[in-house]
């Protein structure tokens, strides 16, 4: 994932030792790290929800209904139940990667940790506090 | 692809934040508690005149966009690495990140062109 990551090209007349699609299952850490890179296919899932209940909103009422309608099918229910836990692991490893992404310095001193994951998971309250009123008060 | 990685890695930081933050409380309320029934939804007429908003416009683009391009670059990297996919670096990459362009440009048009 760093932005350095050098790949060579494809040579296929080189010796490469074949190692299994399967390689991150022997190990605890690695089956993290892969679930954690397959959050982004729920992330890109979800943008694309948000953008079919946008169209149906503009388009009327009744497709708007339809939207409302498909989402409580059994297959978009267990869609989404998924696709919320993956969202949420999205979201604790994002903040707590923060401080390791964001050095911040402030009067010459680095920020802690703590400090920096923590106004992400106060941004996170707000926020969902604030769409949350907006939504409900309809 | 070099030249454009810095800002591709940006987008996919941005859309990242933009996920974490907003995503959860959208799958929670419009995903499950609105069409289950568990609290009561915003009707069509409230969400409509919402949508029209300028500011709500923008708000949908961001939310849209970002994340799209956030898919585009994580996912890339789950190819090359957990399938093992790097013999097809390029395709994969045009492939990516045209899927968040075309959806992009989709929202663009969407929030442009609500009546």
């Amino acid at each position: 994932m760093s932005p350095g990551t050098q790949y060579t090209p494809y040579h296929p007349k080189w010796y490469r030792h074949r190692v299994s699609v399967w390689w991150w299952l022997q190990n605890r850490s690695y089956v993290y790290f892969v679930l954690r890179e397959l959050t982004s296919v729920f992330v890109g899932l979800w943008a694309l929800l948000l953008l079919w209940q946008l169209r149906a909103l503009v388009q009327g009422p009744e497709a708007y209904a339809h939207f409302l309608a498909q989402m409580r099918r059994p297959f978009f229910v267990a869609l989404n139940g998924v696709g919320l836990l993956f969202i949420l692991f999205h979201t604790i490893t994002w903040f707590n990667l923060a401080p390791k992404a964001m050095v911040v310095r402030v009067g010459g001193k680095r920020v802690p940790d703590w400090t920096i994951a923590g106004l992400n998971y106060i941004a996170w309250v707000l926020l969902s506090v604030a769409v949350a009123a907006v939504l409900l008060r309809g | 692809m070099r030249p454009i990685t810095p800002f591709l890695w940006t987008l996919f930081g941005a859309g990242g934040t933009i996920a974490a933050l907003l995503f959860p409380v959208h799958l929670v309320l419009s995903g499950l508690a609105f069409p289950l029934g568990a609290l009561e939804a915003p009707s069509y007429d409230f969400l409509y005149g919402l949508v029209r908003h300028p500011v709500t416009r923008l708000y949908l683009l961001v939310v849209i966009t970002l994340p799209l391009f956030h898919w585009a670059h994580r996912f890339r990297y789950t190819l090359y690495d957990v399938l093992q996919l790097k013999h097809l670096y390029r395709l994969i990459a045009v492939l990516c990140y045209s899927a968040a362009l075309l959806g992009s440009a989709v929202a663009a048009y969407t929030v442009w062109h609500i009546p």
